[in-house]
């Protein structure tokens, strides 16, 4: 069976490899070529070795998005999983109405993030106004406690709906079996619930950490970096580097903090890769 | 004892409920301004009911599809979440097909290229892939699906190939045999069988699709093309002065389909995203 289904490759796999071709592996490899070359266009390219590498490396503003990235995904991982947890803890306790509960918390995922940030934009922009505080784009820590807000809205949903697949998988007996041995609820969270549902706080933890690094839709429509770049993320960084600033010199570089922000990410997912496979072993 | 978990179990409720009215809110604020006459939304009357003086009805959302542009830019977003679903979903699940059971060099070298893909950020091919894109004339919301098969074959595939690995080698082997050649064999045995996997790829390919916005925006055309999600970053960027109205009915028009949709297809979407996370 395995010749007669080699034989149609042309039809099953070219196709797709194509596109792929066109949509990332070309683009891709330029974009690794491009790193080196200072250029306004493709065509108008010419190698200069290291330097945009060595700009990169020494621009403030980068610096300063990287640990605003840094900080930001560090305080939207603990939060959001936290209370996510705390949440699915609740629905999984036959709650009443926690299909309703369910229903509307998960809602804001299927939101796109320019949509959400423009909402939360208007909502918090009156807020602090009624506050009499400076608005967001005005003031970089209550863009910061903006976006921590905005994202904990948009994902807790999500994460709660993996955090109650995998309380539910946990087999009832087990917590009969601790609370019959006299277990209170405190040692049934933390001994049985909790390492029980380990995969779950891994791939949880992963995908908040990623999405809240890989950030942009709600960064450009919150506070579009304002006041002065100094709410800009990373990807937003790179962005502007390359499509607001005139120059032949500026889009070299962002290529060379494209790149660089590509291996940040590449790291991030060694890592998760290695604990899940590290819990597979131990299973 | 018992009571004093009935007063527990009562207190998490009424967390909850404020939690789920937090939720809600912001969606409802936009609602009630939107039914608002554009001189009376403003900061400080922005979280007040519309009241007789101020309700317009909807006005501002026959302005929006009227004069805004945003039918134009519905219409666009739809037709380049629905071709690119149904290219995505066959074109991937017949790679994912051949790479599950033909072990050779071709399907391990696209396998571990597709999975890599999933790992790159955008911003890193955004400047070479809009300029590819443009060179092959691929910036319209009718051929930008082919961009879209390329950049999101990853996930796709990937889900697929964890699926197929669990059918059972001999139904294809018996539909061989009675003289179905592969591509039969692919459409009438194996399709059937990858159901609820398409249904979940399709569910979280078309989250990403929709509301896509820096793609579409880098790629298409942009002064004859709009999708919704540029359609509304275009509002606030270009215009000296935000109309505030019709933005809030062209944000309650994108989201209000966006939650019937959920609430219709509920099951499916929560399935499709925990697959999603488990193989991703």
């Amino acid at each position: 069976m395995e010749k007669a289904i080699r034989r149609y490759w042309p039809i099953f796999v070219l196709p797709t490899l194509a596109a792929f071709c066109i949509g990332f592996i070309y683009p891709f490899v330029q974009g690794l070529y491009l790193s080196f070359c200072k250029f306004t266009t493709i065509k108008k390219a010419t190698f200069n070795g290291i330097d945009n590498y060595a700009y990169a490396i020494q621009d403030s503003g980068f610096w300063h998005s990287f640990w605003f990235t840094a900080l930001f995904t560090v305080v939207s991982t603990v939060l959001i999983n936290v209370i996510a947890f705390a949440i699915a803890l609740a629905l999984t306790s036959k709650i009443k109405g926690s299909n309703v509960f369910r229903t509307v918390f998960f809602m804001p995922n299927l939101i796109g993030g320019i949509v959400l940030g423009y909402i939360w934009q208007i909502l918090l922009n009156c807020a602090l106004s009624l506050l009499q505080k400076p608005l967001l784009a005005l003031n970089a820590t209550y863009g910061f406690i903006g976006l921590i807000i905005l994202m904990c809205w948009q994902q807790i949903g999500y994460m709660m709906i993996i955090y109650i697949a995998g309380l539910q998988s946990i087999p009832d007996d087990y917590i009969e079996a601790a609370k019959i041995d006299g277990a209170t609820n405190r040692q049934v969270l933390f001994r049985i619930k909790i390492p029980n549902v380990m995969p779950s706080i891994t791939i949880c933890t992963f995908l908040t950490i990623t999405n809240g690094f890989k950030l942009f839709d709600q960064n450009l429509a919150l506070t579009g970096g304002e006041p002065a770049h100094a709410s800009e993320m990373l990807a937003l960084d790179i962005y502007n580097t390359f499509y607001s600033r005139t120059g032949p010199q500026w889009k070299g570089y962002g290529q060379a903090k494209a790149v660089i922000f590509c291996i940040m990410v590449i790291i991030i997912s060694m890592i998760q890769l290695k604990f899940t496979k590290s819990r597979e072993v131990q299973q | 004892m018992k009571t004093r978990e009935n007063i527990a179990r009562k207190i998490v409720f009424v967390i909850l409920c404020i939690l789920a009215i937090a939720w809600i809110y912001p969606v409802f604020m936009i609602l009630i301004n939107s039914l608002k006459g554009e001189t009376f939304i403003s900061t400080s009357s922005v979280f007040q009911l519309p009241n007789a003086k101020s309700f317009t009805g909807l006005n501002n959302y026959t302005n929006a599809l009227s004069s805004k542009g945003f039918a134009a830019a519905f219409g666009y977003s739809l037709i380049i979440t629905l071709t690119s679903d149904v290219l995505i979903l066959v074109g991937t699940s017949m790679c994912a097909w051949y790479i599950t059971r033909v072990n050779n060099f071709l399907s391990k070298l696209c396998y571990a290229l597709f999975v890599f893909s999933m790992v790159v950020p955008f911003q890193m091919l955004m400047f070479t892939l809009s300029s590819t894109a443009d060179r092959l004339d691929l910036d319209t919301p009718f051929n930008i699906c082919i961009i879209y098969l390329g950049f999101g074959a990853g996930l796709a595939v990937f889900m697929f190939t964890g699926f197929m690995k669990s059918i059972p080698l001999e139904i294809e082997e018996a539909a061989m045999i009675d003289g179905c050649n592969p591509i039969q064999t692919f459409f009438q045995i194996v399709l059937p069988i990858l159901k609820p996997t398409l249904i979940s790829v399709a569910i979280l390919e078309t989250m990403w699709l929709w509301n896509d916005y820096l793609l579409p925006y880098l790629v298409l055309d942009r002064k004859k093309y709009m999708t919704i999600p540029i359609l509304i970053q275009y509002f606030r960027g270009s215009y000296g002065h935000v109309e505030m109205g019709p933005m809030m009915a062209c944000i309650m028009m994108t989201v209000l389909p966006i939650i019937i949709m959920y609430i219709c297809l509920q099951k499916y979407i929560i399935k499709g995203v925990i697959a999603g996370a488990v193989k991703g």
